[in-house]
């Protein structure tokens, strides 16, 4: 595409950064047909960027990993930036996390060397405004389909944004208050629903999982984060028949060692779980990296279901008494 | 022995409830008869269902619907006496080009099992198979039960790339791979039937519950089958 082809309202693409898509809060409904629902891995960043835009909680924005890109904005909006601290600049000048910023067309926004965490989302007044496929814009790797052609930015794309209408940045420097961001850390605990099927493993195998520390490999991605650590002995060596996944599941292959599965995890496996990933934490894991250490921690269905209506409530209450 | 269904917990967003511990039309018939049930009698609060071989997999939101209602619902469907309405058995027909660059397994397969490639064939299209689920990749069918005499074990290490249309054999099930992905199973022939479309409502030709018939076509036909398919299918 030439310049003079450009619409002029969009983000270029400068560099793509190590793995950059495009994600909202996923494609459901279509799991029975083997299609994954994908979505930010961290969906509590995502919304918050969301919410402090003004955005609806379906609007898409940008998840960056590790090292993000370089981008070019064709218009004046507003951005918030969420998530990891990946060391976000505004034409070179430091820009907040979890605040509102104006940004003016020409403007270049960069990022620097990682800081703490490993996926910032960028949220943009409008949302990415890439044509929604089965009602989601989440970038399906496996499908090759969603976000910008099912795949991760490249040098050169140009993603679509609507004509932001504020003249006047009365958005900007709206911040969510650091009592509100997800507790994250380089080693968290994660709260876990112990089974479905916890009585496949030994006792001693099952009290492993609950007492030592399980690294995260560099064989981890958003499908999921293959762990290592004291091998999750067996009780019962039948084979499990092939089940639908929830997201944050713990399958535990022959091996013993456990993988979390995440947004792009397959619809449906067949290795027994021993406990599923409360969904308030899930965004704590998405911000760990190779060589951090996990814990994992039972808890109960009413007190996960309080902890979830916790983190998400006072985000919602907060946004909506500003 | 009689499986009593268990309602559990997946975390703490998600229910799954298993209705047995066998590969089983029964038993999958079952899971996809309360699939339906919950979809058209229950949609406050439950956000989706996975039905599988012998489970469910059911999303809900907690704010909408508690765990123990999503239990008392599925428990009232299970003991519900009343008779079940007749669906009729949706049989689609496959036509495959067995054998060569389309099945580069068909000759293991019958070597294998002491059968030449053509008694294969014949086997493997002489019966309906059930679709006991649609998974593992976008549009992916695997269904059974494949006859005693062709069933094979998988690969020992998964092909890294199977084209779209293969269609397998994976132990006692056989199944065709949608779109190109990774695969284990061992491939006896290819369909020019495209299985997956993002333009379609579903994306998917098939769904968990169809019957499928195999019938064998001549490698010269695979590409007058691709061309036509939109109009015959």
């Amino acid at each position: 595409m030439i310049f003079s082809e450009i619409a002029n309202f969009m983000i270029e693409v400068i560099k793509p950064g190590i793995f950059t898509t495009v994600q909202d809060l996923g494609r459901w409904g279509y799991q029975r047909y083997g299609i994954g629902t994908a979505g930010a891995l961290d969906s509590f960043a995502l919304t918050a960027g969301n919410l402090l835009l003004g955005n609806g909680e379906e609007a898409a924005g940008l998840e960056i990993t590790f090292a993000g890109p370089l981008l070019k904005f064709h218009q004046n909006t507003l951005v918030a930036i969420t998530g990891a601290d990946l060391n976000p600049r505004l034409n070179g000048q430091p820009l907040p996390n979890w605040t509102v910023c104006s940004v003016s067309a020409g403007s270049i926004l960069s990022f620097g060397p990682r800081k703490s965490g490993v996926r910032a989302y960028l949220t943009v007044w409008g949302g990415i405004a890439v044509p929604p496929i089965m009602g989601s814009r989440s970038t399906y790797l496996l499908g090759h389909f969603g976000g910008l052609e099912g795949r991760p930015l490249k040098a050169g794309d140009l993603l679509p944004l609507p004509p932001c209408p504020f003249k006047g940045p009365e958005l900007a420097g709206r911040s969510l208050p650091i009592s509100l961001h997800p507790a994250y850390q380089r080693n968290p605990c994660l709260r876990v629903i112990l089974g479905p099927f916890a009585d496949y493993f030994s006792a001693e195998g099952q009290e492993a999982f609950l007492t030592s520390t399980y690294t995260i490999t560099p064989q981890s991605d958003r499908m999921g984060y293959r762990l290592h650590g004291t091998p999750i002995t067996r009780a019962i060596n039948e084979e499990l028949i092939t089940c639908g996944l929830a997201n944050g599941t713990m399958q535990v292959p022959p091996d013993g060692q456990p993988i979390l599965l995440l947004a792009d995890r397959q619809t449906i496996g067949g290795y027994p779980i021993i406990a599923t990933v409360i969904n308030a934490d899930l965004p704590l894991a998405a911000q760990c990296a190779p060589g951090d250490k996990l814990r994992f921690q039972a808890t109960t269905l009413r007190e996960a279901q309080a902890a979830f209506q916790n983190l998400w409530g006072n985000l919602r209450r907060f946004l909506q008494s500003i | 022995m009689i499986f009593q269904p268990k309602i559990l917990p997946a975390g703490d967003q998600a229910i799954l409830i298993e209705l047995g511990k066998e590969i089983k039309p029964e038993i999958n018939q079952q899971v996809h008869y309360l699939a339906q049930l919950l979809e058209k009698r229950a949609s406050l609060g439950i956000k989706e269902i996975i039905p599988s071989y012998s489970s469910l997999l059911i999303y809900y939101d907690p704010a909408q619907i508690s765990f123990n209602a999503v239990s008392d619902l599925v428990q009232n469907f299970l003991h519900e006496n009343s008779p079940r309405p007749y669906t009729p058995p949706v049989i689609k027909e496959i036509p495959v080009v067995y054998g060569g660059e389309y099945g580069p397994d068909l000759e293991f397969v019958a070597q294998f099992h002491g059968l030449t490639g053509a008694e294969v064939i014949k086997i493997h299209t002489s019966q309906t198979y059930l679709v006991y689920v649609v998974g593992f990749s976008p549009g992916f069918a695997a269904m059974g039960t494949v006859p005693e005499i062709i069933q094979t074990p998988r690969l020992p290490t998964p092909r890294t790339k199977v084209p779209a249309g293969s269609v397998g054999i994976g132990g006692k099930q056989t199944g065709i791979y949608a779109v190109e992905s990774p695969g284990g199973w061992r491939l006896i022939g290819r369909t020019p039937l495209t299985l997956f479309d993002l333009h379609n409502e579903p994306p998917s030709f098939f769904k968990a519950g169809d019957y499928a018939r195999f019938f064998s076509i001549p490698a010269e036909d695979f590409s007058l089958y691709q061309e036509q398919k939109r109009k015959v299918f």
